[in-house]
């Protein structure tokens, strides 16, 4: 059973040497790629190659591998530009993952632009990674937080945002996809508001820049974060990107190597952007890495891959909805990227996924770094199952058959 | 299918042995495993250094509320000492399946719960770290 797709999803697999294996004597089904997605042989070959031939630090040698390596990682900054639209590479900065990214900017921005009394909106499905940088903040400077809720199908209740955005109002930090509900939030409408107030926005692409097309010219954005794991590309490397005159503004983050122009015993001037901010010997075999999966990605089509896991998306909304007792949160398959979180009744989330490894099906079973978000939907974990461009069909069929024999294991 | 969900286990998940509570109680602990969000209150009643009633209630996983249930049944009539010599061999092999890394928690929740209960602090190394 198979729906149309433009892209060759076999051909795809091929690609990826970690999915042809057993697990527990069945063919692993990797349903975790909202958590990390695997990696294509483009992205192994390209670190490995820079291993074996150009491993060298990077904007210091005068020797021909250092300037190699420089140019690689340097190269990866213009692949990252032109794939979410920045207007330079000054406005690419490398961290190590998107909750590093914010962090970077709670304690840069933040620290310099805001004060006791000042206020940042978020929503409640948050990421602990876009909830905990800022209640840091908020303990330092005195800053108040406040929060779009859910409507009662998991949407962002905007009835209130009027309410909300206040004069006082910042920043809105808020994901643009939701990595429990899948839901792709409207942020467009959201900005357009917070701009009304003067208010930048901050939005978590951990889980929409792998997964959807992304462009922050478009979007209207003023800072984006995201991981490089999450599409393809390796871990301990992500990135955060911020219109040049913010970043300009904004002091350094981490002090050390690289982030320098001179250095005194007692002062020191900062480098210029984008190395300003990135203190000490970076991920370089990472950023290759990265670069190469978004060649890799490219090749596909964002867009394509969009439709493929919309495809997917409702092949097992279908599929799931179908099974007595479990039950999906969040809003329709249309209005979601490919991830399904559910629980099961009577039978807990972890009991559900040791089932499912059992099957030699992946999924991730707990809070998914969102305990306010799983405090309101009352439940203390839910199961997860998320789809990337190598997800089958054959995979859902698999994973709704084991959701049957786990329940029917509990006969609850 | 496997060796985790039991017949046993499963029937001690679906009826739970000295569940409730005592009123009376001379112990009661609550503790709660962050992972699986797993809650266990165990209930004790000592009378001259042994205990004479176990109850306990909780919510969570299969594993955490069989282990509750058979640590329960294991506990009546013995003496405190002898409850505060219960160890992790004594949990995993009550429970007598293999249980992996990440569910050691949730099968050691029990143990942690009395522990905490009878020392009135926790002792229960659940860390897989030590060298």
């Amino acid at each position: 059973m198979s729906v149309q797709t433009t892209l060759d999803i076999q051909a795809i697999r091929e690609q990826f040497p970690l999915l042809d294996q057993s697990i527990n004597g069945h063919r692993l089904a990797y349903l975790d790629s909202t958590a990390t997605a695997q990696k294509p042989l483009a992205v192994l070959d390209a670190m490995d190659r820079y291993y074996r031939t150009i491993n060298a630090n990077v904007h210091r040698g005068v020797y021909q591998i250092s300037e190699a390596a420089t140019e690689a990682y340097e190269g990866t900054r213009r692949t990252i530009g032109r794939f979410i639209g920045a207007k330079s590479t000054k406005e690419i900065i490398f961290t190590r993952n998107a909750t590093e990214a914010i962090n970077l900017v709670a304690q840069s921005w933040g620290r310099a632009n805001l004060q006791a009394g000042d206020r940042i909106l978020l929503t409640v499905s948050e990421h602990h990674s876009n909830l905990v940088p800022w209640q840091l903040l908020a303990a330092q400077t005195g800053v108040e937080l406040d929060f779009i809720e859910l409507d009662d199908q998991g949407r962002l209740d905007l009835s209130h945002l009027d309410q909300l955005l206040t004069e006082r109002t910042k920043l809105v930090a808020m994901t643009h996809m939701s990595n429990v509900l899948g839901t792709i939030n409207p942020v467009e409408r959201v900005i357009a508001a917070a701009k009304q107030v003067g208010a930048l926005v901050l939005l978590d692409g951990a889980q929409s820049v792998p997964h959807i097309p992304v462009n922050v010219q478009a979007l209207g954005c003023d800072f984006l974060a995201f991981s490089g794991h999450k599409m393809c590309g390796p871990t301990g490397i992500g990135v955060l990107w911020a219109r040049r005159e913010l970043l300009e503004a904004m002091p350094p983050f981490m002090g050390g190597g690289d982030m320098i122009k001179r250095v005194g015993l007692r002062e020191s001037s900062w480098n210029d952007l984008p190395w300003k901010f990135e203190a000490g010997t970076p991920a370089i075999a990472e950023a290759i890495g990265l670069g190469a999966a978004i060649d890799f990605l490219n090749e596909l089509g964002m867009q394509a891959i969009h439709e493929r896991e919309r495809q997917l998306t409702h092949y097992a909304w279908d599929k799931l909805s179908a099974i007595d007792g479990l039950t999906i949160f969040g809003p329709p398959a249309a209005e979601r990227g490919g991830l399904l979180s559910f629980t099961l009744a009577g039978v807990h989330a972890h009991d559900v996924a040791a089932i499912l490894d059992t099957q030699g099906i992946a999924v991730r079973a707990g809070h998914h770094c969102t305990h306010p978000l799983h405090d309101i939907f009352g439940v203390p974990a839910t199961v997860r199952a998320s789809f990337y461009l190598y997800t089958l069909e054959e995979e859902i069929d698999r994973l709704a058959e084991a959701l049957v024999l786990a329940r029917d294991t509990f006969q609850l | 299918m496997d060796d985790l969900y039991r017949e046993n286990i499963l029937d001690h998940y679906r009826h739970p042995r000295n569940y409730g509570e005592i009123e009376q109680a001379t112990i009661v602990q609550h503790e709660h495993n962050p992972l699986c969000g797993d809650q266990l209150s165990i209930y004790l009643l000592v009378e001259n250094e042994r205990i004479v009633d176990v109850k306990f209630k909780g919510k969570g996983c299969a594993i955490s509320q069989a282990s509750a249930s058979m640590l329960s049944e294991e506990l009546a009539g013995k003496s405190v000492d002898e409850a505060k010599a219960f160890d992790k061999q004594t949990i995993l092999d009550l429970l007598g399946i293999p249980i992996g890394p990440v569910r050691l928690k949730c099968a050691l929740l029990s143990l942690k719960t009395l522990k905490a209960g009878l020392y009135g602090v926790n002792l229960v190394d659940d860390d897989e770290d030590s060298l």
